[in-house]
């Protein structure tokens, strides 16, 4: 026998998994956010790219003046909403393939929750800071 | 003679797997490469492996074949062979028992979760539950894999997470019996899907349709459950 005994999956099969770490809880939502957010990302860079090229050779002026504008700062912030919940499922997704006791050993779910917990400070923190930016609070 | 090169881990003598190099006569003959183990086999009966019908039905022979897994028996050399090259290794990310034998235990334990069986309270009728030929053409595509294991064993997600991610081939019956209209359990079963590793651990990368010996497709089938999942919930 291998790295699993058969005391892991004998007799009535293996329980349903649930977590405490993803963004939603369930694989529904998380897949929903993921999918939703892609799509507002999506529309942010063609908005953005768009306006570049439909104003080529613009300069800082008229730069701050896309961002000086309402729509610009919802749709921003919504882009930065879209950002950090795209980011926080898409890692947690990555930490709980890689960074698992089945790769680290026992440390492995230190590791982990660090490195979840790490990741949503830093997407909080960059969240919080591009408010500033945006609307100058 | 066609070089093949063997995996070979038997732990009560060995301290880690290594590969052998064995040379096989073919007579020229595009022999199935469950053929050539057999050949092998006859030379050095140490080497071990599952078989059973060498007709592709048991699903007994899934092994990976110079990268890709497949069933040996109804694999030619002509489609695995590669510069006269045949590298032969047990299925990726299950503990090997030995040689080309792997532990499916934790395979059979994600079929197992999805309850792989017909549940419906309703008396039972005189003769059999009925359906349609439209009803029963749902089932297409879905009742015809033999847990080969070549699939789940194809896809990273399940390398990574097999206590929890089912896999393609779980996936697959638990569809199977979502789509069947004599099966009243579907809530229940959705429910006990809906966690972020179960299902939602597919990213869709369709590996386990590129190996399926059967030609079935289960990223079809864990889209259709996803699909119905979003549906239940909204």
């Amino acid at each position: 026998m291998g790295a699993f005994g058969s005391s892991d999956c004998g007799g009535g099969g293996l329980d349903m998994v649930t977590s405490a770490t993803t963004a939603s809880r369930t694989g529904l939502y998380d897949w929903f956010i993921q999918r939703t957010s892609a799509v507002i990302l999506l529309a942010y860079v063609l908005v953005c790219v768009g306006w570049m090229l439909a104003n080529s050779g613009f300069g800082y002026t008229q730069w701050s003046g896309l961002f000086a504008q309402t729509w610009m700062k919802v749709f921003s912030l919504l882009a930065l909403v879209a950002l950090a919940g795209h980011a926080w499922v898409g890692l947690w997704v990555v930490f709980t393939d890689y960074l698992t006791e089945r790769m680290l050993g026992a440390a492995g779910k230190t590791i982990r929750l660090l490195a979840e917990g790490a990741s949503v400070i830093i997407m909080l923190a960059y969240f919080v800071w591009g408010i500033k930016i945006l609307w100058g609070l | 003679m066609l070089q093949v090169s063997i995996y070979r881990y038997n732990p009560e003598i060995d301290a880690e797997p290594y590969m052998q190099d064995v040379q096989v006569e073919t007579g020229g003959k595009d022999l199935m490469v469950l053929d050539v183990m057999e050949l092998i086999k006859a030379e050095d009966e140490t080497v071990v492996y599952r078989r059973s019908c060498r007709e592709g039905v048991c699903g007994s022979d899934g092994v990976n074949m110079n990268g890709t897994n497949g069933l040996a028996c109804v694999t030619p050399l002509s489609k695995a062979v590669r510069k006269n090259k045949l590298v032969l290794r047990p299925l990726p990310g299950l503990p090997v028992i030995r040689d080309l034998v792997v532990d499916m235990s934790l395979f059979y334990a994600q079929y197992e979760k999805v309850q792989p069986y017909l549940q419906n309270q309703s008396p039972a009728p005189a003769i059999e539950r009925l359906q349609s030929p439209e009803e029963r053409e749902k089932l297409d595509g879905l009742y015809e894999c033999i847990l080969c294991a070549c699939c789940s064993t194809a896809c990273p997600s399940f390398w990574w997470n097999p206590d929890k991610f089912i896999g393609p081939a779980g996936l697959l019956q638990a569809y199977r019996f979502l789509a069947d209209t004599r099966d009243t359990a579907t809530d229940e079963r959705l429910a006990r899907l809906a966690d972020p590793f179960s299902v939602f651990r597919c990213h869709g990368i369709q590996a386990c349709v590129n190996v399926c010996p059967k030609g079935l497709n289960p990223t079809r089938a864990i889209g259709h459950i996803r699909n119905m999942l979003l549906s239940r919930a909204t």
